[in-house]
């Protein structure tokens, strides 16, 4: 047994309301630059829908995961190395940048500095690849709230996999929302195409990254990964992806995307498992044995003989508490509602979904009947194939069964507070339906539905006291060639000399940690008194400026 | 021998090799980042599909041939039992063969970069100036074998520029040797060696990072926060290495 903590992430679709503020935060932070303007860590797709990019669930178009081979060996679906090689030059199943979309921009200049006519000025959208005018046609989410599904969702690849026909009328539809990030998985079939060894999964929290520096720019990491979470620069010829916002999770901080997200619906924790046991998990010959195989990955933190095999691996005992602590555990472990995103790519994903009751509970509360019924969402669920299927066809290689015990978990909870908070007597016998008892059931709708910050975000700051802190702790003499000479690159450190001498920073806790310690104003080193010689603008010297008016005061 | 003959044959090349052995080691050493084949595939695959594959294994081909004729010495073919005959046959024949392969490949090649506008656009100067280089040793190459070794008498190179490249490296440079080389061949190395030496400049370093490790290692690679190699945690620069002990020191 090999004890590895992995950084997971749990989404609760039945909250997400599409709003794309997670995409947008994301974008803001990660690729608002030349080369990557097409790309979106974080994207939400409205399902049915064919997704982003295109179809990019259909792996017999684009070959990415990992397929079990005749002798029951594990290979990567578009080939083994030396066929990988030999394709070097020309990866063939790339997606092209039009199977994302073309980025653009809008000729704002117009709006200002078109001379006065008879018609308003217009700002044409210009392509950011050609500079020249052009026509949208497709873009991330062109098919947001089911736009134009009756021409596209057809290309659905999970409709395709689904018995029955599925009418795409609007008004007889059905909907959801699925935020999608990289899937962190525990068997990623991006590192393991990338030729050049550059990226890898983080011993420490399991996190997927990109080398920069050691990618050569060979696409293979973007055609494998079958979720298409890897995207190549075409500005620096570099593949880059979600990072999970590891700067952040460093420092025990939720990513961009949970920390934006206006519903709370996601969740960030750790889950510990065996790393050894993670191929032959992966390489388990039916496809719906997947999700169970997985599970069976992950260890109990609870579990003395664990805990001591983690401890012995070197894991920090504030880890293991977090592990313990951790919504991801009890989400996936012990209460067995959240599933993984298509278990049958054999990647092993961790970022997982409680999958949405809300198609159902439409369905029945549009028919006249009550939503919040036990009986009659259970029974719906058991009738309601179209929208079950299709979550099977996401989230459990098409089984049924166990989207069917999250779904009637999740209506079990609904039913059973329903009658809580209006005062009645609770109905033991609704938990008990699902395998539950009233009190699980009530921890659930805790983390579930109050979804305390707390609770839904217990990530242990990565540990920097074993490692480089020595090289780090600077030294008052640390500048060019000595004392006041001034380094290089030094900006935003704080010496003895104030502001301007030091090394270049990195991105680390360490650094941060030495930031938040600046001297400011409001904290100065000599108590009641502001050394204006250093000072670095955080917070004000008392006189210095006039008082500010009270937010409530007339101006 | 003029001093043109010691300026083409014996200063351009030392200075060439010594361009592209510095060069390389400086740019690896301070720009990983920018060490990468800047594939344009995303923009444009339909031509691309068909020209870099032709392009570089037809290259590939190229670059053993000139491997086994300019730096294995006559003598030591002929005791594998390789005669003039079979050698120029087989020089002919499959230089020819990968030569139509590489001159179509790139001919799709800059016809793509030229005429697709997403491609054209993300070409720098250095690739511009890299193509042209590139092109015309490959023109000046296959125009000498079509003129000399197809329609002409056959030239035989490895009594002349292949002693001389063995000269070159061997620290006793003969330039006399170059002297009466025919134009179109002579024009092919220097092209060619103006290429070596803008090389470390260009995307051609590309070359260098031949994943052949891919083949040996495992699958799913681990890494800890704390190798230097991770992210956030960039090598000192030089001058800046935490203070250590010695013997920990030689052990990394």
């Amino acid at each position: 047994m090999r004890v590895m903590a992995q950084m997971s992430m749990i989404m609760n679709l039945d909250k997400c309301i599409g709003c794309h503020t997670c995409s947008v935060t994301c974008k803001q932070v990660w690729t608002n630059r030349t080369g990557v303007e097409y790309a979106w860590f974080n994207n939400v797709e409205t399902r049915p829908g064919i997704g982003y990019p295109r179809e990019y669930e259909n792996q017999e178009k684009w070959k990415g995961g990992w397929v079990r081979n005749k002798r029951g060996r594990l290979q990567l679906k578009a080939g083994g190395r030396l066929k990988k090689l030999s394709q070097i030059f020309n990866n063939p199943n790339l997606p092209q940048i039009d199977d994302y979309y073309e980025p653009w921009t809008y000729d704002y200049d117009m709006l200002t500095t078109a001379p006065a006519g008879t018609q308003s000025p217009v700002a044409r959208p210009k392509s950011l690849l050609t500079g020249q005018d052009m026509d949208i046609k497709w873009s991330g989410n062109w098919d947001d709230n089911l736009g134009g599904s009756q021409e596209t969702a057809a290309q659905d690849p999970i409709l395709a996999t689904m018995s029955e026909h599925v009418k795409m009328e609007f008004e007889e539809t059905f909907m959801f929302y699925l935020p999608r990030i990289c899937e962190h998985c525990l068997n990623p079939a991006c590192v393991a195409a990338c030729p050049s060894g550059a990226m890898y999964k983080r011993e420490e929290d399991g996190i997927v990254l990109v080398d920069e520096d050691g990618c050569r720019g060979w696409r293979m990491c973007v055609s494998a990964c079958p979720y298409k979470k890897v995207y190549f620069n075409h500005k620096t010829g570099k593949a880059e992806k979600c990072t999970l916002c590891y700067p952040l999770i460093e420092q025990g901080k939720p990513t961009i995307c949970s920390e934006t997200c206006v519903g709370r619906l996601r969740y960030l924790g750790l889950m510990l498992y065996d790393a050894d046991a993670v191929l032959a998990a992966a390489s388990i010959e039916n496809d719906q044995d997947l999700l169970d195989a997985q599970r069976a990955c992950f260890l109990d933190p609870f579990d003395p003989e664990v805990i001591a095999a983690a401890k012995a691996d070197g894991m920090a005992d504030d880890w293991i508490e977090a592990a313990q602590n951790s919504p991801i555990y009890k989400l996936i472990s012990e209460y067995e509602i959240a599933l993984p995103l298509h278990p049958e790519y054999r990647t092993m994903p961790m970022v997982w979904y409680i999958p949405p009751l809300s198609p159902v509970v439409d369905v029945v509360s549009n028919s006249g009947s009550d939503g919040e019924d036990a009986r009659t969402l259970f029974a719906a669920i058991d009738k309601l194939r179209i929208p079950v299927e299709y979550l099977a066809g996401l989230f459990s290689a098409g089984d049924v069964v166990p989207v069917e015990l999250s779904l009637r978990k999740l209506a079990a909870m609904r039913a059973y507070m329903r009658d809580i908070n209006l005062g009645n007597e609770p109905d033991e016998r609704i938990p008990n339906a699902v395998g539950m008892t009233g009190e699980t059931i009530q921890a659930m709708y805790r983390l579930l539905a109050i979804a305390k910050y707390e609770d839904r975000y217990v990530i242990p700051k990565a540990h920097v006291e074993t490692a480089r802190e020595l090289e780090e702790l600077g030294c008052s003499l640390d500048t060019d060639g000595g004392p006041g000479m001034g380094g290089p690159g030094s900006a935003g450190h704080s010496g003895p000399y104030g502001n301007t001498v030091g090394m270049p920073l990195g991105a680390t806790v360490d650094n941060y940690n030495t930031m938040t310690g600046r001297p400011s104003a409001t904290a100065p080193t000599t108590p009641g008194r502001v050394n204006l010689l250093n000072w670095n603008g955080n917070g004000a010297p008392q006189g210095m400026f006039p008082p500010i008016a009270d937010a409530g005061s007339p101006a | 021998m003029t001093a043109w003959d010691y300026l083409l044959w014996v200063a351009f090349p030392y200075a060439a090799t010594g361009v592209f052995v510095v060069g390389h080691l400086l740019r690896y050493r301070y720009d990983q980042f920018g060490w990468t084949s800047r594939s344009s595939q995303t923009y444009e695959n339909r031509l691309l599909r068909w020209g870099s594959p032709m392009f570089h294994y037809g290259i590939l081909m190229v670059i053993g041939g000139h491997v086994v004729g300019l730096f294995i010495p006559k003598p030591w073919l002929e005791f594998f039992g390789v005669t003039e005959h079979m050698y120029h046959l087989g020089a002919t024949w499959l230089g020819s063969f990968a030569a139509v392969l590489t001159v179509a490949g790139l001919a799709i090649l800059i016809y793509r970069r030229r005429l697709t506008k997403r491609v054209l656009l993300v070409t720098t100067v250095m690739d511009k100036v890299m193509y042209v280089f590139l092109a015309s040793t490959i023109t000046f190459g296959t125009t000498a074998t079509v003129l000399y070794q197809i329609f002409g008498g056959g030239y035989d190179y490895r009594g002349s520029i292949s002693p001389w490249i063995r000269s070159l490296y061997s620290l006793q440079p003969d330039p006399s040797l170059m002297s009466d080389v025919p134009f179109f061949f002579q024009l092919h190395v220097l092209t060619a060696t103006a290429l070596f030496l803008l090389w470390p400049f260009t995307r051609l370093v590309h070359v260098f990072s031949a994943p052949l490790g891919y083949l040996v290692r495992p699958y799913v690679v681990y890494r800890s926060r704390d190798d230097p190699r991770g992210a956030g945690s960039r090598a000192p620069r030089r001058g800046w290495e935490k203070s250590e002990r010695p013997l920990e020191r030689s052990r990394k």
